[in-house]
């Protein structure tokens, strides 16, 4: 027994130096050129990243700036809104980068809690509406008026409509008064919840593919209005103060400008990663265009970053100053 | 309904056989003459953004916390002590398989080193065969470019794994000695594995912060309950006698745990272990949720921009990794098994192969540690982009050429089944289907299971979520349907041949470790946000319990009654229908229950996809600071719905094997 013994660790031993022998470049010869950073000064950054891809590519550019300008260790946390408003306090998230609205969240953690504030507009302008899918709006121009959404309930039902016109909501986490604005124009529509984003652009692209009659909640800036150009329906004029009353809103969302929020500590840091946040600002092109090498061209972040950044030194050299 | 009523119905007593089904066809009966009385009258309906004193209140409890964080003396010296101590061994294990530390930019063990680790660890615990697919299946995660996320999650759930054992198998052997534990325990079990992981992923972060330690407690909170479950089951299932002669012969209460207990039941603790990793495998993309690392981040990302093919082959991944671990587990249980019954033939060799075995994985470990080709998976994952682009590709043909079809399947089941049965429920008074359903688990399950609905009913009524959840129990009930008459399809099919079991099997499988989220994307585009495409979901993930349940009880009806009925001329669909079926009774009622439960677990996937109801109002919760105690209460209603039927189905079964 011993003999087989004996052979085996020779043969081990063999392998073991063949595999050494011919080993090739070790780990930690060349690391050291992997990070440039010697500055230092900013150190870590907490970067929450909200689960859109218009906000994955706000944060892929100022990350990318901030790891390669500013030679800070960025930390990318994928978070909801909820969850990432709730780390400021807990010193676990440093900023949010597009911020649409949420006026509970900053009464919550702004007024209340004392644990975070603004920091500026993003520079994008949010709107929210009711969209159909292009060929709808082609063959019945008419309905991009919300008056005859009624002479058309009926084309939009759906076996969950309960014998209504269906208006297709997305996502929870989003800003929306649409069972109000049913009730209070007098539509025959039902509100359905496709509860999710996903669900929501799932329903526009088939149904722009198979001209099917939808009409539901949607958003701009959004990468998927440059795969469907979704048309928008206008309702009854925003007017300040209109939607003051959320049970009695008659009227069409405001316009949103997008801003930031920080984490009160790292506003009060002299961290260059916070002049950074409260500089960037660019247009909702710029976020399309990045969002679009994302999510059609599948770049990575770190790649689509890069290429918006190369072909855009001016405005980034802007926010660094 | 239909198929508890069949299941349970034919019982010892002759009278009972024929007034039960009598019974619950009166009630039914009873029911549709009331509804057509009373419609819509007292249905407590409450609107989407409309909240009840408990949801506010709970709102309040919420806040509190969330402000007291800093100065509260149990986070200062309980909590954030747990937390640090997850953390550190979070961080420790990330940084011997997953993520650089210190100035290394890579991990302290390379691919060929954890490989090598992989394949000798399942060698030793199990057999080569498992070995072998052990080995081939990690090196697939680096073939599909997805080396380090797959080191990410196995990192978590190995560390999820450990903690849930470490607190799971003492527990489960207390509760295996104690009947009051035991009874204690098991209402708590439930609750953690049917409570919505997105009710308490909020609270958790806030109590726990973001990171690793999140991420495990969450597991853990869901994958501790098999763990103690089966310890003590194991530990309750060790003969009488045995323990008995022990007795006789002096032994200690912890001698005979340590000689005797827990050396018999080892074999099905390990089992507890196998299915511990499965569900921990299973919270891989629910965690990514809350900022864990690993392959379920792939996943959610990718299917922000309904990218299906990068979800796929993530989702193939987990795919892979719960099969390895799954086989690898199991052959260690039947390890433990045969070296009780006595050494194998190479039992001599043993030793000093193992010895040689770990000495040529330590060579493979050190030289991973060193060199930068063993250390780095080599390549760039292109076996990866073609899985995703096949499955793309599929996933579009199937969009492009089964619409139609889909549609006309979905009209018919929602207007000829769903919408009728949830009208029924929606619109009767609370009191009666409330009555109903009492009524119906009094006579199913007896006088216990009754007050137990009774009580469900109840609280039911107390979440202010009543018109919601009759909602979801309507689309509940249809997907049990549908996935027992699956269940029976295949489990008769798998049951009767081996063939069939052994093609079929891996299938199953993978629908059950699939992350549902990759195929919900192709349902939707088939299916619209409906409820039914939730159903679909539900069944998906059902079926494959239910129809391994039925196999097995197909098999086991013994081999000589089938060959007298052949004998007696019966032919292949008499056998099924009048022999094979009726003995494998309480299988089916066991793969009722269990249908039921894990349809319910979908029930907030289900709300992604347009299911609305309970399932959208705890994503909303979790969306939504104001909503959050109406998630909370709809996590609640799950729980009591998952409960009734639990006690209900459980105590119908008893019945029939009585």
């Amino acid at each position: 027994m011993s003999r087989h013994w004996r052979a085996g660790a020779a043969g081990l031993a063999v392998l073991g130096l063949t595999l050494t022998a011919c080993g090739g470049a070790k780990v930690g010869d060349s690391s050291s050129a992997g990070s440039k950073s010697s500055g230092g000064k900013c150190g870590t950054f907490n970067l929450a990243v909200n689960p859109w891809v218009g906000y994955e590519a706000d944060a892929a550019v100022v990350a990318y700036v901030a790891q390669h300008d500013l030679g800070c260790t960025v930390n990318k946390k994928d978070l909801k809104e909820e969850i990432a408003w709730q780390g400021f306090g807990t010193g676990e998230v440093d900023a949010v980068l597009e911020n649409w609205g949420h006026d509970d969240l900053k009464k919550k953690y702004i007024t209340g809690q004392k644990t975070a504030v603004e920091a500026g507009s993003t520079g994008n302008k949010g709107i929210i509406g009711w969209y159909v899918p292009p060929w709808l709006a082609k063959a019945h121009p008419d309905i991009t008026n919300w008056e005859s959404l009624n002479k058309y309930a009926a084309n939009f039902k759906t076996s969950e409509s309960g014998g209504k016109g269906q208006l297709l909501d997305g996502d929870p986490s989003y800003v929306t008064n649409d069972a109000a604005l049913v009730t209070n124009l007098k539509l025959n529509f039902k509100v359905v919840y496709a509860g999710s984003e996903t669900a929501l652009i799932q329903a526009f692209r088939t149904a722009e593919k198979n001209k099917q009659w939808l009409i539901g909640y949607f958003y701009e800036p959004q990468w998927f209005l440059s795969e469907v150009p979704l048309v928008k329906v206008n309702l009854p004029k925003y007017t300040t103060g209109c939607d003051a009353d959320a049970a009695k809103v008659a009227c069409d969302y405001p316009v949103y400008d997008l801003d930031k929020i920080v984490s009160t500590s790292f506003a009060k840091s002299d961290s260059p990663a916070y002049k950074l946040v409260k500089n960037f600002n660019w247009t909702n092109d710029d976020q399309n265009t990045v969002a679009k090498y994302i999510a059609q061209d599948k770049l990575s972040d770190d790649a689509a970053a890069k290429k918006w950044v190369d072909a855009n030194k001016d405005k980034v050299d802007a926010w660094l100053k | 309904m239909a198929a508890v009523a069949d299941a349970t119905a034919p019982v010892a007593s002759i009278r009972q056989k024929v007034s039960r089904p009598m019974v619950v066809a009166a009630i039914l009966v009873l029911w549709l003459l009331l509804f057509a009385v009373l419609r819509g009258r007292q249905t407590l309906t409450l609107a989407a953004a409309d909240l009840t004193g408990l949801h506010r209140w709970l709102n309040d409890v919420n806040d509190s916390i969330g402000a007291n964080r800093n100065s509260n003396p149990v986070f200062l010296y309980f909590f954030n002590e747990i937390r640090l101590v997850i953390d550190n061994l979070v961080t420790f294990v990330q940084s011997l398989i997953s993520q650089p530390s210190g100035s290394r930019p890579v991990p302290q063990i390379g691919w060929l080193g954890v490989v090598g680790l992989v394949g000798y660890v399942s060698w030793a615990v199990g057999n080569w065969r498992v070995a072998l697919l052990a080995v081939a299946g990690f090196t697939f995660f680096g073939l599909q470019g997805l080396w380090q996320e797959s080191m990410d999650t196995l990192a978590l759930t190995l560390s999820a794994v450990l903690v849930a054992l470490v607190i799971g198998i003492p527990l489960g052997v207390w509760a295996g000695l104690s009947d009051r534990v035991n009874r204690i325990m098991t209402p708590f079990l439930d609750f953690m594995q049917t409570m919505p992981t997105f009710v308490y992923l909020a609270p958790l972060t806030l109590i726990f912060l973001i990171g690793g330690a999140s991420a495990v407690i969450t597991t853990v909170i869901y994958a501790a309950p098999p763990a103690i479950r089966i310890t003590a089951y194991a530990i309750r299932s060790v003969p009488e006698t045995t323990v008995e002669a022990a007795d006789s012969l002096g032994a200690t209460r912890a001698q005979q745990l340590v000689k005797v207990l827990l050396p018999m039941s080892k074999r099905t603790v390990v089992v507890g272990v196998n299915q511990t990793i499965m569900a921990a495998l299973a919270m891989v993309t629910i965690a990514a949720l809350i900022d864990a690392p690993g392959l379920g981040k792939t996943v959610v990302q990718a299917l922000q921009s309904l990218d299906v093919g990068t979800a796929f082959n993530a989702g193939l991944a987990i795919v892979v990794m719960a099969i390895v671990l799954d086989r690898v587990t199991t052959a260690a249980a039947v390890r433990t098994e045969s070296r009780r019954t006595g050494e194998g033939r190479f039992a001599k060799w043993r030793r000093p192969l193992l010895g040689a075995g770990g000495v040529a994985a330590l060579v493979l470990v050190y030289l991973s540690h060193t060199y930068v080709w063993a250390a780095e998976f080599p390549g760039d994952g292109t076996v990866g982009s073609h899985i995703a682009s096949a499955a793309d590709t599929t996933s579009t043909w199937l969009q492009d050429h089964l619409f139609g079809l889909t549609n006309a399947l979905r009209d018919a089941v929602t207007n000829g089944l769903l919408n009728p049965f949830q009208t029924l429920l929606t619109d009767s008074p609370w009191w009666l289907v409330g009555a109903v359903l009492v009524a119906l688990g009094a006579v199913l399950g007896g006088r216990r299971a009754g007050v137990t609905a009774a009580v469900c009913v109840g609280l039911l009524v107390g979440t202010g979520l009543w018109s919601d959840s009759m909602t979801t129990l309507a689309s509940t009930v249809v997907a049990t349907i549908l996935t027992m008459l699956a269940g029976v399809v295949f489990g008769v099919w798998m049951g009767r041949s081996t063939l069939a079991d052994r093609l079929i099997r891996p299938t199953l499988d993978a629908a059950q470790v699939m992350p549902p989220f990759v195929y919900l994307v192709p349902f939707l585009a088939l299916f619209g946000a409906t409820r039914f495409t939730a159903i679909i979901a539900g069944v998906v993930y059902a079926a494959p319990v239910a129809i391994k349940i039925i196999a097995d009880g197909v098999r086991n009806v013994s081999e000589s009654t089938v060959e007298a009925a052949t004998s007696a001329g019966c032919n292949s669909w008499q056998i099924i229908t009048k022999v094979q079926l009726p003995m494998a009774r309480s299988a089916l009622t066991l793969a009722t229950n269990q249908g039921l439960i894990y349809v319910l677990s979908m029930v907030v996937l289900g709300g992604l996809v347009g299911a609305g109801a309970l399932g959208y109002d705890v994503v909303a919760g979790f969306s939504q600071g104001e909503l959050y105690g109406k998630g909370l209460a709809a996590g609640l209603a799950i729980v009591l719905l998952g409960v009734m039927f639990d006690r209900i189905t459980q105590a119908a079964a008893r019945r029939t094997r009585a």
